[in-house]
């Protein structure tokens, strides 16, 4: 970006020109409903984190409502920062906290290599026709909503009528309790993660290996490297500076949370381990109206993701590659 | 081009198998709902319905298209999803195109603007809270306008604009071209790949979205999506007002009526992702090389 920004047709240096008013009146024209959005929706909600410091009323004006405020008898004690202790003196808080790095964790370490791995093996198909179709239907998974994967997972896996277990038992294997129990529910969790995702993930491997120089392979086979050596010494260092820029950035969302997937996936047998931050805001702050304390969770994943982001891309820039931005 | 070796085609064939083994992996739950949606009540109570459905009907089906409330939530979906995906690229374009151009003054603090959003978010209470004092909880509007502009999605519009060559739209401008008819005779022709694949995303964004819905409204039910509709259907919210309404006393109904409803609601897009698959290649290939 900004080589282009001072480029060669850098704008006039005059303070208010008119010419250039008259000439580019029309592209800030466009500019303004997307921006006016962007104040609306993104930042004037920013006003409305300050109710974290504050006792929340309903019908009040944010500005207006008393700082957050300990009573004991008539005396009443200031603390604006009463409900970031109360959340951490919260057992379900931190146990949110703890599932949401947990799952975000395990999702990393089993979903990020899948697609990797599914490039390398798509890109040894050499039926072009066969590789399509496997494609197209690798893809399928990412366009289902979560409801319906959860709705599929309860299907397939049902203790007692669900497909999988009906080949465990088939194979005289003891019937397992996917959904119920908390490390199977995990598994399968993180499971459904891959599930969706590999087939869409690949995409960009794919075009990282296509733009992989083919004499390179060429000189390899004169060589007589094998499939394996091409595979390691040449596809894997080519796309390299993808896998880094992807790990990098997977990394920085570890704090981060989806809603949809967790809030679909869960169930009552499981909620030690499957609430996370983002259902807890949701049950805590929208069902139970405790809305001080969940802003104040919000603020705090918030502040910690913007953290993990930046460093993860200070790190991806300080390695050469390039960052988010 | 040497001959191949015998290990070399049996590799071959290796990969071949593990690709068939990961399709049927892929299908495998779909095809597993699509045969007990199809199923006949008592194969299913005795757990004999797998891949193939036994007492093959269509009754299910039946029973869920006859229903006012599904018609009613297929509908709005389907009138939401087409607005969201129409105001949303146009949002997108609107914002993307003046961008391309090095000339406009304040780009880089627009871009500044632009990028903190997409780094730092008020949060799922403020923005509930926001919400509120705009009167858009229990509006169908809620659905439409706080999320038609994904900025993600712009920096691949941008992206796709930055390669069409500068030259095609400076001859236009030299001809006394405006900016509307530079960017309407000139990029939009040319962007049909980047419309095709975000038109895509957006419009399955939407579909399959229920996040907002879910939060936001809670008593006009008739703005509910399919997909808030379907989770409530199928985690038994309001269990005997739903088991009353879709006959789930008899047991047994409830899963061939419950395969047939989550059918009903993904063949939509299962049937159109296929034919797009060269333009959503493009565009997530286009996320990634961001200028």
């Amino acid at each position: 970006m900004a080589k282009r920004e001072k480029g060669k047709y850098a704008a006039p240096k005059r303070k208010f020109d008119k010419v250039y008013f008259k000439r580019y009146w029309q592209l800030y024209a466009f500019l303004v409903l997307p921006l006016l959005y962007l104040l609306i929706f993104k930042y004037f909600p920013m006003q409305y984190i300050i109710v974290a410091f504050k006792e929340f009323k309903l019908n009040m004006s944010v500005w207006k409502m008393p700082w957050a405020y300990y009573k004991t008898g008539p005396v009443l004690q200031t603390d604006a920062l009463k409900y970031f202790k109360t959340a951490f003196g919260n057992v379900d808080f931190r146990r949110a906290l703890v599932n949401t790095v947990r799952l975000n964790l395990l999702d990393l370490i089993a979903g990020f290599p899948a697609p990797i791995i599914f490039a390398l093996i798509l890109n040894e198909l050499r039926f072009k026709k066969f590789k399509k179709v496997v494609q197209t239907i690798a893809y399928m998974p990412h366009f289902l909503s979560w409801v319906i994967i959860a709705s599929l997972c309860t299907q397939l896996l049902a203790t007692e009528d669900g497909f999988v277990n009906a080949i465990i038992a088939a194979c005289g294997g003891n019937k397992i309790n996917f959904l119920g129990n908390p490390v199977n529910w995990i598994i399968t969790y993180v499971g459904a993660g891959v599930w969706q995702s590999f087939g869409w993930g690949s995409i960009i491997y794919l075009a990282s290996i296509a733009g992989i120089n083919t004499e390179l392979y060429e000189a390899a086979s004169v060589d007589g490297a094998g499939r394996f050596k091409k595979m390691w010494h040449i596809t894997l260092p080519g796309i390299k500076p993808t896998i880094v820029v992807l790990l990098i950035m997977n990394l920085g969302y570890i704090m981060g949370g989806g809603f949809e997937r967790p809030y679909a996936m869960k169930n009552n047998l499981v909620t030690e381990v499957a609430n996370v931050i983002s259902t807890f805001v949701y049950k805590v702050g929208l069902q139970d109206l405790k809305i001080s304390l969940t802003t104040a969770v919000g603020l705090f994943q918030s502040v910690v993701g913007l953290f993990f982001l930046l460093t993860a891309n200070a790190i991806s820039r300080k390695l050469g590659e390039r960052g988010i931005w | 081009m040497k001959v191949k070796s015998l290990s070399a085609k049996i590799g071959d064939w290796v990969f071949v198998f593990i690709c068939v083994i990961i399709s049927i992996i892929c299908v495998l739950p779909m095809i597993n709902l699509a045969a007990k949606s199809l199923s006949e009540t008592h194969f299913l109570i005795r757990h004999e319905v797998y891949l193939w459905p036994k007492g093959f009907n269509f009754e299910a089906y039946a029973t869920v298209l006859s229903d006012a409330k599904y018609q009613r939530a297929f509908v709005w979906t389907t009138i939401l999803t087409v607005i969201c995906t129409l105001v949303s690229l146009t949002m997108t374009s609107l914002c993307a195109f003046p961008l391309i151009f090095p000339a406009l003054k304040g780009r880089g603090a627009i871009n500044i603007f632009i990028t903190i959003t997409m780094f730092f978010n008020a949060g799922t209470i403020p923005n509930y809270l926001l919400m509120s004092d705009l009167h858009l909880l229990e509006n169908p509007l809620v659905l439409i306008i706080p999320s038609c502009l994904s900025i993600y999605n712009m920096i691949i519009m941008r992206s796709f604009f930055y390669g069409i060559p500068d030259s095609l739209r400076e001859s236009a401008e030299i001809d006394g071209a405006s900016f509307a008819q530079v960017f309407l005779k000139i990029y939009l022709p040319l962007s049909k790949p980047v419309y095709a694949s975000l038109a895509l995303f957006y419009a399955v964004g939407r579909w399959n979205g229920y996040g907002d819905a879910l939060m936001y409204i809670k008593t006009e039910k008739q703005w509910f999506p399919l997909q808030l509709l379907l989770y409530n259907v199928l985690n038994n919210q309001n269990s005997v007002e739903v088991a009353a309404q879709e006959g789930f006393m008899q047991p047994g109904l409830k899963d061939s009526l419950k395969s047939a409803i989550v059918m009903f609601s993904t063949v939509p897009i299962l049937m159109i992702y296929p034919w797009l698959q060269r333009y959503f290649i493009a565009g997530v290939t286009m996320g990634a090389v961001k200028e």
